[in-house]
């Protein structure tokens, strides 16, 4: 995948002199002992991260943790103190600041948490607001785009209102109606649903989702939450104390935390809506039956009874799945003469890898054995039991202490 | 003494001084202190020295004195653009027929704000004719909006400035204290000898007591533009004069406004002072009616100010509060 955006080594210190706290950096010394000596604050510390060109990538921190500073400088609102910031591999940190100008006007624009209209601007006034500033187009043609913008976000209606007469959520879309009209590559949106209440918020996302699945835009989202995160991020960074502790999509950064600090973002989120089949599935060999092999029907017999089980999974020598056998079926199987093919259940109640942990709960409690996870090309993956099910939802609670 | 008001400010017999004259005879507190007998310092009462130990009254006199025959050539070149545009305002509205300055100055209130206030200024202008103030009106009207043009055009460079830097607010800010708080007959004489006396000097006394509200509110109005929107701004891509025209101003405009109209009202209150430095007009009534113990003048006078000066308050708050 291309990389659109990419951020190597980039540092923020804030104070009066930021270039002497960098040496100190590179000698270990935390923020807080930078601070006690210096009295400079490290807002950034050697983030390194590449972004692909159409995904939506999320910064996720709480606050104080540099996220807001690290998309400022992706835009120079803030001047990074050392590092590169790469857009189609040319630095914006060097950029002159007519050429940053350029950049700002053609190929990146900002989505504001405080939604930032001008309030001495109609709403049609406000979503030119980028064109007028470039004015290298038409009024005509300005008016037009503006138009259509605001008719993407669904507020044609409200073109000559102005931003104090309309709702928080309005006032929004008209926010994301003005980045977009610029028909910029890059969308940075600093927690720019935060200010929302949670059902406009999520109506927000889908409606982010809907333009994102028209458009394959490179957007920067920078979140504090968690299921926002989750819901809409292709991949997420995770920031702490300045640092990008991890950087992954959601389901990597869920199962695999790099640390405390990650898990602490667990609390409270749905893991039920996160995690899917495939990322609680457990391979027992103890039970899984080659059909390839010499296995006949006596052998699986004998295996089934040695570890005491009722039911068995048959695979074959690529791993793929052929179904489920139980001890009786395979017993009637045995006195008929017919082979393992014939003792398969009719109904190996089958679970693909994607469905949610939410959606599979009622399937796994009311099935006689655990149902196995298989994956879209047929594989076998593993199975599903009542315990792992059970283990996987307490998880939330129990990682966090 | 009162005879002569101008009489007895003079300290020099300098021949080039225009207030030349002034009989030492007059000033016997001066007198007394060549007679003092010299006084051992003393702790307990150290300032208690006559004339004070720095003699700052006699060094801005010589100060003054010297400065003056310098500087004198080129105030009157600076006169020049404020005779200049009072003139074309004190023409155009005492030559014109009064009916049709009142149908005009209504008409624009109304245009400028709302129509209440256009009629509120229609009979405003009646009453200052019917008490027979018109021609001062007029003249004290184009005195006022000539100061008001150029505290604009001084006030906001400067408070634009100001609301870019720190530095620049902490040298200015004092002046600004200084200019509004010194008592206009402090500088009444300077500014007369620098400019000779008439309306001209009259608009310049004017102008140092008024402009601070533009420059002081021109800054704040700056700075109050929220800095989220400087940020959007910025993120659109804007260059610093764009920001400046199309964000800072717009935004800061009711507070500005509010300045003008605070000047326009500071403008107004200096009639009176200005008319002691021979600038006709409504002032001028009043010092009259002071001076010949005649209250009538003196209310007539006042009364016009007055009238104008709710007019003007009126049209330019409107102004400041209409804006988006």
């Amino acid at each position: 995948m291309k990389v659109k955006l990419s951020v190597q080594n980039v540092f923020k210190v804030f104070g009066k002199s930021p270039k002497k706290a960098l040496p100190l950096i590179e000698q270990g010394k935390s923020k807080d002992e930078i601070f006690a000596e210096t009295g400079m604050t490290v807002g950034v510390k050697d983030a390194s991260f590449d972004i692909h060109e159409g995904e939506i990538f999320v910064i996720m921190g709480l606050s104080g943790s540099g996220k807001s500073t690290m998309v400022r400088m992706l835009n120079r609102l803030i001047e990074p103190t050392a590092g590169k910031v790469l857009l189609d591999d040319v630095d914006i940190a060097q950029m002159s600041e007519e050429d940053l100008r350029q950049v700002r006007l053609h190929k990146m624009s900002m989505v504001f948490q405080s939604f930032a209209l001008m309030p001495h601007l109609t709403v049609r006034q406000n979503v030119c607001f980028g064109l007028d500033l470039a004015g290298d187009t038409p009024v005509e043609e300005r008016n037009k785009r503006a138009e259509s913008a605001l008719d993407r976000v669904g507020l044609l209606a409200n073109v000559d209102s102005y931003p104090d007469e309309l709702s928080g959520g309005m006032q929004q879309r008209v926010g994301l109606a003005r980045a977009l009209c610029t028909n910029p590559d890059v969308l940075l949106m600093d927690e720019a649903f935060s200010a929302l209440d949670p059902l406009i918020r999520t109506e927000m996302q889908d409606e982010l989702l809907r333009l994102q699945a028209e458009d394959k835009r490179t957007i920067v989202f920078i979140s504090h939450d968690l299921d926002e995160a989750v819901r809409i991020g292709d991949r997420i960074a995770i920031m702490q104390d300045g640092v990008v502790v991890q950087v992954g999509t959601p389901d990597d950064i869920i199962n695999n935390p790099v640390n405390d600090y990650v898990r602490s973002f667990f609390r409270g989120v749905d893991v039920s809506s996160v995690l899917s089949a495939k990322d609680i599935a457990q391979r027992k060999q103890s039970t899984l039956i080659r059909k390839d092999s010499d296995l006949g029907i006596g052998s699986s017999l004998q295996l089934l009874r040695d570890n005491d089980r009722e039911f068995g999974y048959v695979v074959n020598a690529s791993n793929k799945f052929l179904g489920v056998v139980s001890v009786d079926s395979l017993r009637a199987s045995k006195a008929n003469g017919t082979g393992l093919d014939a003792a398969l259940l009719e109904d190996d109640m089958r679970i693909n890898a994607d469905t949610p942990i939410g959606d599979l709960i009622g399937q796994v409690a009311q099935a006689p054995f655990s149902p196995p996870v298989v994956a879209e090309d047929g594989k076998y993956l593993g199975i599903v039991s009542k315990s792992i099910v059970l283990e996987a939802l307490d998880r939330q609670t129990g990682e966090e202490s | 003494m009162s005879a002569n008001p101008w009489g007895d400010t003079s300290q020099t017999d300098t021949a080039s001084d225009p207030w030349g004259g002034g009989s030492e005879d007059g000033l016997d507190y001066l007198a007394d202190r060549s007679n003092e007998v010299e006084q051992s310092f003393d702790i307990i009462r150290p300032f208690d020295v006559d004339g004070g130990i720095i003699p700052l009254d006699n060094m801005v006199d010589s100060a003054i004195d010297a400065a003056v025959p310098v500087l004198r050539p080129f105030f009157q070149v600076v006169a020049k653009p404020i005779d200049w545009v009072l003139n074309l305002f004190e023409t155009a509205l005492v030559s014109t027929p009064a009916i049709l300055v009142i149908l005009i100055l209504s008409g624009l209130a109304w245009w400028l704000s709302t129509r209440k206030i256009g009629i509120g200024t229609l009979i405003g202008l009646v009453i200052v004719g019917l008490i027979g103030a018109w021609d001062q009106a007029m003249t004290t009207i184009a005195l006022v909006i000539t100061s008001l043009f150029f505290c604009v055009i001084i006030g906001l460079p400067i408070g634009i400035w100001l609301s870019r830097s720190d530095r620049a607010v902490s040298v200015v800010r004092p002046i600004l204290d200084a200019m509004q708080t010194t008592p206009a007959f402090v500088y009444l004489i300077p500014i007369v000898m620098l400019f000779s006396p008439g309306k001209v000097a009259g608009v310049v006394v004017t102008i140092i007591f008024a402009v601070p509200p533009v420059i002081r509110l021109t800054n704040l109005g700056i700075r109050q533009v929220p800095e989220d929107l400087i940020e959007a701004a910025r993120a659109f891509g804007t260059s610093p004069r764009q920001l400046l025209l199309k964000v800072q101003l717009p935004l800061a405009l009711p507070t500005i406004m509010a300045g003008v109209n605070q000047t326009l009202m500071l403008g107004l209150s200096m009639v009176v002072i200005a008319s002691m430095i021979a600038v006709p007009g409504l002032g001028l009534m009043v010092l009259q009616g002071i001076g010949r113990n005649d209250i009538g003048i003196a209310t007539v006078g006042g009364l016009g100010i007055v009238v104008l000066a709710i007019v003007l308050d009126r049209i330019t708050q409107h102004i400041g509060s209409n804006g988006r």
